[in-house]
């Protein structure tokens, strides 16, 4: 299936899936379920260079909360891949939960990837891509002038 | 120029530079989907989630938009414009819903964006109205008004629109999730049947926080919520929300659509184990970004400030003569009016539910209507009620004469609030593609049998609730008398319970009475349970009352024997 990022760099490495990653901990590049528990990886994310996460199909949500996860709390900084009922339309969801590179056959994929952070200018909350929020953006705004 | 006519002061929430961004991007990025939709580029399975989170269902005849109203707060210039676009791109009238939202019967598709577009004129949206993602949070329809209110839960369910809106982990979920808020003890938002429930209270220490309850709801299987958190203080309400929402992402049921909900999640592991999940996960966030500044907590707080209201005086001759003269209007201020928190003050419902109309709908005219009403009488606000009224929130005791007869020439004056016929309906078949059986005129016929006014009033307060299918939209479950359409081999049959409750502290699910009803019966049986009532009622006793001093016997005996 054809690949994107918006850096156009993506790592070859082969991901293993989880149970066969297990017995190779050392290996850097492993593929999740959607059912399996993104915790287990904590000592080793500073080595993983690829996780793959799953949507089954796309309607399936679980695994933004994965990519959270990772992103967020166990602070790992390699490929993070989504891959199955991958579309054009959740690419905005994608971004902001940490996803950097897709797996998805829809005619289209890749100029909509391009276009996609030109897509809403304003976010309300705080999630991995750092954007500043509407709300923190309000506080500076008051803090620089603050009779509004 | 300015349109003054259109100028209110406003006293809830009014959109930023930064909101109205938001809402217009989101219409133009629909715009493109709806494009590509019908140049074939999407197919509907693709198309469906994308249309449905901004509103739009696919129903029996045609798409229906169902429009937010957040917390069911409304100025007179947005419901103008709700009126001017029902006539628009739809038949001129609309269906005010449970859920304080509006819904359009007969929309086009490809007038889908332009609709939308005009919505977002007057900072509104049909954004999370339906699909798996967090839906309109709605509140108490007194807020802000209301006597017994510790804090306007407006406040609040502004601040969990904007988290929730848009939100990248969960526009995904296993489900539908609704969340209600209520300021007070007596709870008018029925936070014990939502999948998230909050309830704002003092505790002895005189601080305000949040009782959070989870995992309530009805549908196919009612069940009443459970407290995970006694007292939740109010700056860490989204991080407790984040962890709650990522405990059921993950969990939560996929493989069958009926024991998807948050509620099913909550019984099966337990609520203990619940709390426990959810408890960790928020202790690994609510120190993030996350937790409320006072600052950000307090602006949000200006924007609900109460209207500078001028002192009116409590007592007015007119309102005392009218009242000896005049039945109907006497009956109106027992029923349709409530003390506000201010002694010349009150609060009006207008009943979208005069004798043998469809509850809940409204014309473009009647729309207007209101819209006028609300600009003279009640500081240009309007309120939708999940009992599908609308609410006049600060009406001044010297004029509610005014009031009450401007109220009446648009029909919407029927002092029948809490009352027999303030029956709330689904759509039912009439509309909807999931119902088993008819709504609209099971009611019209219930409400038309007992139009009497002075009969109503003598039966007191009871709440009939009519849902046409075992998703429960019309919310049977907690009806003292609830109606079930069901369909058996192609003929719509009719299930009683009784018993059911909102109230807080007397949240209850109501139980069957017996064999379901032809639709022809149901007038019949719901006169024959009025009558067992009756009879058997003690001093100041409502119906409900009497039904659970003397249980379901009596009224099944003599309803089987009616039938």
């Amino acid at each position: 299936m054809p690949l994107f990022s918006e850096t156009g760099s993506t790592t070859i490495l082969e991901p293993l899936p989880f149970a066969d990653w297990q017995q190779r901990p050392a290996w850097p590049a492993v593929s999740l379920a959607n059912t399996d528990p993104v915790e287990d990886l904590a000592p080793h994310v500073g080595r993983l260079r690829l996780i793959v996460l799953s949507f089954p199909k796309f309607s399936d949500g679980r695994a933004y909360s994965q990519a959270r996860l990772l992103r967020g709390r166990l602070g790992y900084t390699g490929e993070l891949r989504a891959t199955g009922g991958v579309l054009q339309d959740q690419l905005p969801f994608m971004l902001r939960c940490g996803f950097d590179s897709f797996e998805s056959d829809q005619k289209g994929f890749g100029e909509a990837l391009a276009k996609t952070r030109t897509l809403f200018s304003v976010v309300y909350q705080p999630a991995e891509d750092d954007r500043a929020t509407a709300s923190l953006l309000r506080l500076s705004r008051r803090n620089v002038h603050p009779a509004v | 120029m300015p349109d003054t006519h259109f100028y209110q002061p406003k006293h809830f929430y009014q959109y930023d530079d930064y909101d109205r961004a938001l809402v217009g991007e989101r219409v133009e990025q629909f715009r493109d989907q709806v494009r590509r939709r019908i140049a074939g580029e999407l197919t509907e399975e693709q198309f469906k989630p994308l249309r449905l989170t901004n509103g739009l269902y696919l129903q029996l005849h045609a798409y229906m938009l169902r429009i937010a109203i957040p917390y069911g707060t409304l100025s007179s210039r947005q419901l103008r414009k709700l009126a001017d676009i029902s006539r628009k791109y739809d038949r001129g009238y609309g269906h005010f819903t449970t859920r304080q939202n509006l819904q359009l019967n007969w929309i086009k598709l490809q007038d889908a964006p332009d609709a939308l577009a005009a919505l977002a004129d007057v900072d509104m949206h049909a954004i999370q109205t339906s699909g798996n993602c967090i839906r309109n949070v709605t509140a108490d329809h007194y807020a802000g008004a209301a006597v017994d209110e510790i804090e306007d839960p407006r406040i609040w369910c502004e601040i969990v629109r904007q988290w929730s809106t848009l939100h990248p982990e969960f526009s995904f979920l296993p489900r539908k999730f609704k969340i209600a808020i209520t300021g007070s003890p007596n709870d008018r938002a029925a936070v014990r049947v939502h999948d998230i429930g909050l309830r704002l209270w003092a505790n002895e220490a005189g601080e305000v926080g949040f009782e959070v309850i989870v995992g309530g709801g009805l549908g196919r299987t009612p069940m009443i919520g459970k407290t995970l958190r006694e007292f939740l203080p109010r700056d860490e309400l989204l991080a407790y929300l984040e962890a709650t929402l990522r405990v059921y992402n993950r969990y939560g049921r996929r493989d069958n659509l009926y024991k998807a909900r948050i509620k099913i999640l909550v019984h099966e592991i337990g609520a203990e184990k619940m709390r426990e999940e959810v408890e960790a996960e928020y202790a690994a966030i609510k120190d993030g970004a996350l937790k409320l500044p006072a600052e950000t907590i307090e602006a949000i707080a200006r924007q609900f400030a109460p209207p500078p209201l001028p002192h009116r005086p409590a007592v007015v001759a007119e309102v005392e003569g009218l009242k000896l003269e005049d039945r109907d209007f006497a009956l109106w201020l027992k029923s349709n009016v409530a003390p506000h928190r201010m002694a010349g003050y009150r609060i009006v419902t207008a009943s979208l539910k005069p004798a043998g109309a469809p509850p809940g709908d409204a014309s473009a005219v009647q729309m207007e209507g209101v819209a006028d009403i609300a600009d003279a009488y009640s500081q240009g606000e309007i309120r939708v009620s999940h009992e599908q009224n609308l609410v006049l929130p600060h009406v001044a005791v010297e004029d509610l004469p005014a009031v009450w007869r401007a109220l009446g020439r648009l029909g919407f004056a029927e002092a029948n609030v809490g009352k027999i016929t303030d029956i709330i309906a689904c759509p039912g078949l009439d509309y909807c593609a999931l119902a088993n059986a008819r709504s609209i005129p099971v009611a019209q016929r219930i409400s038309n049998h007992f139009a009497e006014l002075a009969r109503q009033h003598d039966i007191g307060d009871l709440k009939i609730k009519i849902s046409g299918c075992i998703n429960a939209c019309g919310h049977h479950h907690v009806g003292h008398i609830g109606i079930l359409g069901v369909d058996k081999n192609g003929v719509e049959l009719y299930q009683l319970s009784l018993g059911g409750d909102v109230d807080f502290g007397k949240t209850a699910i109501g139980a069957i009475l017996g064999p379901a009803v032809t639709a022809d019966k149901v007038v019949e049986a719901v006169d024959a349970l009025v009558h067992t009532y009756l009879d058997a009622r003690s001093d100041g006793e409502r119906f409900v009352d009497t039904y659970r001093r003397i249980g379901a016997q009596p009224f099944k005996e003599r309803v089987y024997a009616a039938v």
